[in-house]
């Protein structure tokens, strides 16, 4: 399965001129605007950094993406565990149409994830006129993002948990049943450690994505300053009052999660393959 | 897996074994498999669908059922809106292709070259997938507006990238990228050495063998690769807004003109677009879930 330049490859200036243009592409579509980030962010220097950073409308929005993400991302774990063990432990009908309904998210705009909520919620929603009887506030306020959050990334713990579970089957958690373990003890002791790779990668994607919404909150968010802008938000207020260098600081901090998401991802991805390999070779030997 | 247990006797040692009534099976109609939790975990799961998509969804349904014909075909067809689907739809065409071009050839490399700095390069694909809209939205603004890193040596070309349609397949290219790349690593891994020695063997030149033994076998995720970024291209808001300029008629996207009709609280106009939208990505959605049949046939066949 190992592939490296074998004799009936390509000769080597094909390959290296596909290399070269390969890191090319790359360099001028991925690196440039990823380096234009961190050179706008610290061009006035230190100083003005710090301060575009502690501003309290920054320091606000930080506060709400960050409350947004302890919501949204347990939440969404706790779902991606239930909705992983049922798919893929069991077998009933209406399987595959649950999985599918769960990619759903991944198909639709987020413009479209936001205008759901504006349609339930709005002042003009179902819900919207009990809401303002009651006084209550879910779209244009932190309820209504959080929500569209949740619903953004509810897929992703999901997602990387049920192809692995269903190919580890439920051989082992029958095993410790037999032993004598309730299931809950199953559940901590056999199945969670078998899957911890593929958990802290869907973990780790939801939370890139719950901090990073942009096009779905920006819809149910009254966009006002120190109280419903979460990181991005602020940073489009910055943006368009052409206040750059404040902009591309407040950026820089999601930027910063964005390298270490990318890093974690790969060193996970790569013991998530071990771990299905262990698999198949367990597999492979049983007759 | 689980459906050859129902038919073996508990193990020895199982708290079943050694019962008066001989060991028990556990049936459950609709329900094939003996762990425990089937009802709480799928109960959670309906409970959390149900709020969290399927209420929003429906309150969606229920709106455009109540929209009518003549008032659907009027927001659809007002000449702005039809602009910006054929901007959007353009552009992301646009996009797709170039992604498929290059998409492909990284993809290539990084599965059949070693080269210094790969597993950076690799690590980067998903570059636009880890990093938040807004923030390669204006990233990419600066880089290619006219005094931007590429976009003063472009503009002195003749090239003007920002606030126009070309910027919107730039950013569109940006954000689909990963689809294109992910898609077809994996299906150019699984290719098998063999058919490409047999073909070398029958006296098929590098360039024969690729476009008739290669290229084939990964036609189907290169399809689904390809749809995938479309889609993502027609309905990415957050990359697009900055650098495209807003122009209504020239450069304004479908998603900002539903944000748009939201504001002046026109649901009904919102939700029309909205329909077209979806109905758009179910259709890619439909090509996709065909090219994967295809490969899966294919699989079989082979």
């Amino acid at each position: 399965m190992y592939r490296n330049s074998n004799a009936l490859g390509e000769s080597a200036w094909v390959r290296w001129s596909l290399i070269a243009v390969s890191l090319a592409f790359l360099s001028l579509l991925l690196l440039t605007p990823l380096a234009a980030v961190f050179y706008e962010a610290f061009r006035k220097g230190w100083a003005a950094y710090i301060q575009a950073i502690s501003e309290p409308d920054a320091l606000a929005a930080v506060r709400l993406t960050l409350v947004t993400a302890a919501i949204a991302v347990p939440a969404n774990v706790l779902f991606g565990l239930a909705a992983a063990w049922a798919i893929a432990k069991f077998d009933f009908p209406g399987r595959s149409l649950l999985t599918s309904l769960i990619s759903l998210p991944f198909t639709v705009s987020p413009v479209i994830s936001g205008l759901i909520f504006i349609l339930l919620f709005g002042a003009r929603g179902w819900l919207g006129p009990w809401l303002s009887s009651h006084g209550l506030r879910v779209v244009y306020a932190p309820p209504g993002i959080v929500l569209a959050t949740i619903f953004v990334t509810f897929p992703f713990v999901a997602q990387e948990l049920i192809p692995l579970m269903q190919e580890q089957g439920d051989e082992e958690e029958q095993a410790a049943l037999t032993l004598g373990a309730s299931g809950w003890q199953t559940f901590r002791l056999v199945t969670l450690p078998n899957v911890k790779w593929a958990l802290l990668y869907g973990v780790i994607l939801c939370n890139a994505r719950a901090m990073g919404e942009f096009g779905a909150v920006s819809v149910v968010s009254g966009h006002v300053r120190g109280q419903t802008n979460t990181i991005p938000l602020h940073v489009e207020i910055l943006y368009n009052e052409y206040n750059f260098s404040a902009a591309f600081a407040v950026a820089s901090l999601l930027s910063f999660i964005a390298l270490i998401t990318l890093a974690v991802k790969s060193i996970a991805e790569r013991k998530t393959r071990t771990e299905m390999e262990a698999v198949r070779k367990v597999d492979e030997r049983v007759p | 897996m689980s459906s050859g247990i129902q038919a073996r006797a508990p193990a020895y040692g199982s708290p079943h074994a050694g019962s008066p009534k001989g060991p028990r099976l556990k049936l459950r109609l609709g329900k094939r498999g003996i762990l425990p939790g089937f009802g709480l975990s799928m109960g959670y799961t309906l409970f959390y669908l149900s709020l969290i998509v399927l209420i929003p969804l429906s309150t969606l349904v229920a709106q455009s059922a109540s929209l009518s014909w003549e008032g659907f075909w009027r927001t659809i067809s007002a000449p702005r809106v039809m602009a910006s689907f054929r901007v959007t739809l353009g552009a992301a065409v646009q996009a797709a292709a170039v992604n498929g071009l290059f998409g492909f050839i990284l993809a290539w490399t990084l599965v059949r070259y070693d080269f210094p700095g790969k597993r950076i390069v690799d690590c980067l694909i998903d570059l636009p997938f880890a990093l938040p809209t807004a923030i390669s939205g204006i990233a990419l603004t600066t880089v290619y507006s006219r005094n931007g890193w590429l976009g003063g040596p472009l503009e002195s070309m003749g090239l003007k990238v920002a606030f126009t349609p070309l910027g919107i397949t730039v950013a569109m290219i940006f954000v689909g990228l990963p689809f294109v790349v992910r898609t077809l690593q994996p299906a150019l891994e699984d290719l098998e050495q063999e058919t490409e020695e047999a073909a070398a063997s029958l006296g098929a030149s590098r360039w024969q063998t690729f476009r008739r033994v290669i290229l084939p076998s990964v036609l189907p995720a290169f399809l689904t690769g390809f749809s995938l970024c479309l889609a993502r291209a027609i309905g990415e808001y957050g990359s697009i807004v900055f650098i495209s300029g807003n122009m209504p008629m020239k450069t304004e996207i479908v998603p900002l003109l539903i944000i748009t009709k939201l504001e002046q609280f026109d649901y009904a106009g919102a939700t029309a677009i909205a329909l077209v939208m979806l109905l758009l990505s179910f259709g890619i959605l439909f090509v996709v879930n065909l090219g994967q049949w295809l490969a899966a046939r294919r699989r079989r066949a082979g």
